[in-house]
């Protein structure tokens, strides 16, 4: 419980470590692709910290990282078939940032600093922590972002074809002040996390004070 | 004419850092020092270059013709990791001294999702022989412009006063927004 508890808030891979930004950034455009970006990332975190943690005692210390980034690559090489067989139109959404993943700098620095170090059980677990983490950051980046930039909250739209219905709601009334498309924009995102990341140190820091 | 385009497309309105977000690590990890930034900038820019051409021919030449083209993450991460090996070590035999240099930058790369990144974009655009090269150096050059104005921007942040909760990396961020809003093509139109 402790484990998964660090991964979101004291490790939570966006906010506080600033891992993996690329997917962070450019998907969370709408609700709907940060959880999925985010529960692929969290899959894959989960399986690849199983099996580094399972032959780390055979890999030896010069040949490590290759053999990680092998095993993650292979990992999201079956991800992208599965996503393209299954599910094509998220696969067309994600377009390169689904193959990106196997450069996203959480999945080995996990394997490198945890899952080559402790028990199965444990890097399991560390996986499903910072897996969560990393996606209650992009579901929260993407709900200011959709809401404000485009006044509406996709739940459902390119996996209607899994599920059978579409959810896309409007959240304001008609107004002159919303839709801000600039935060939909590119610039729109290093924005929303830096002033995220900033009211999320603000509150960590506080908390200290009190502790004290 | 369109290579031109391309060109310069590449550099300043779809500049891969801040309209792609690729290499975002590097960019606001490493990059708050003038001299590191350069230096990164430099090897990805080899580094792009040369696997561009390899993993160009890689796919057309074999992976299409054997009906593989699933595999091709995998092997562009393969064909980026060797080539990063190779770099490092022919550097460090004919010139130790870049070695010095540019060695601590190169096994980064790797990881960098700005080259896999660039590699992946060249197929997925369908770009010609000389389009692909054109665009590799384009978004090369523009990732390098990219980091080492932020940097110098970085360094001169250093010496000023910033609200507590937004040292460090945010105040990154903010400065990258603004960055990305001078690149973007609303400015020129």
């Amino acid at each position: 419980m402790k484990t998964i508890q660090n991964g979101i808030i004291k490790e939570n891979p966006v906010f506080v470590l600033l891992l993996g930004l690329c997917s962070t950034l450019a998907i969370t455009t709408k609700f709907e692709n940060a959880y999925l970006m985010g529960i692929c990332v969290t899959i894959v975190l989960i399986v690849s910290n199983l099996i580094v943690s399972c032959i780390r005692k055979w890999i030896p210390e010069s040949v490590k990282t290759p053999v990680y980034i092998l095993i993650i690559a292979t990992l999201v090489t079956i991800m992208e078939l599965l996503l393209h067989s299954y599910a094509r139109d998220v696969y067309q959404v994600f377009g390169i940032y689904l193959p990106l993943i196997v450069v996203n700098c959480i999945i080995l620095g996990r394997a490198l600093a945890v899952a080559s170090k402790t028990s199965v059980c444990k890097s399991i677990l560390d996986g499903f922590g910072i897996g969560l983490g990393y996606t209650i950051a992009l579901m929260i980046i993407a709900c200011i972002r959709e809401v404000l930039g485009s006044n509406t909250i996709t739940f459902m739209d390119s996996i209607s074809t899994i599920t059978g219905y579409r959810a896309i709601y409007r959240v304001f009334p008609e107004n002159e002040l919303i839709p801000i498309s600039f935060l939909i924009s590119p610039a729109g995102a290093f924005l929303t996390l830096g002033l995220l990341m900033a009211i999320f140190n603000a509150i960590r820091k506080g908390g200290k004070h009190e502790s004290h | 004419m369109n290579l031109i385009n391309l060109f310069i497309m590449s550099i300043l309105t779809e500049n891969i850092v801040l309209m792609k977000f690729l290499g975002i690590c590097p960019f606001i990890g490493t990059s708050s020092k003038e001299k590191s930034a350069l230096g990164m900038g430099v090897s990805v820019t080899i580094v792009i270059t040369l696997s561009s051409i390899i993993t160009y021919l890689l796919y057309y030449y074999i992976l299409v013709p054997t009906d593989t083209t699933y595999l091709k993450t995998l092997s562009f991460v393969l064909v980026v990791a060797c080539m990063v090996q190779l770099i490092e070590m022919l550097i460090k035999r004919r010139n130790p001294k870049l070695y010095h240099s540019l060695g601590i930058y190169l096994p980064l790369i790797t990881t960098n999702c700005a080259v896999l990144g660039v590699l992946l974009l060249n197929i997925t655009n369908q770009y010609s022989f000389l389009e692909m090269l054109t665009f590799s150096i384009g978004s090369s050059l523009g990732f390098t412009l990219v980091i080492y104005i932020f940097s110098t921007i970085r360094e001169a942040l250093e010496r000023r006063n910033v609200p507590n909760s937004f040292k460090g990396y945010p105040i990154a961020l903010i400065t990258a927004s603004i960055m990305a809003l001078l690149f973007s093509r609303y400015l020129i139109v």
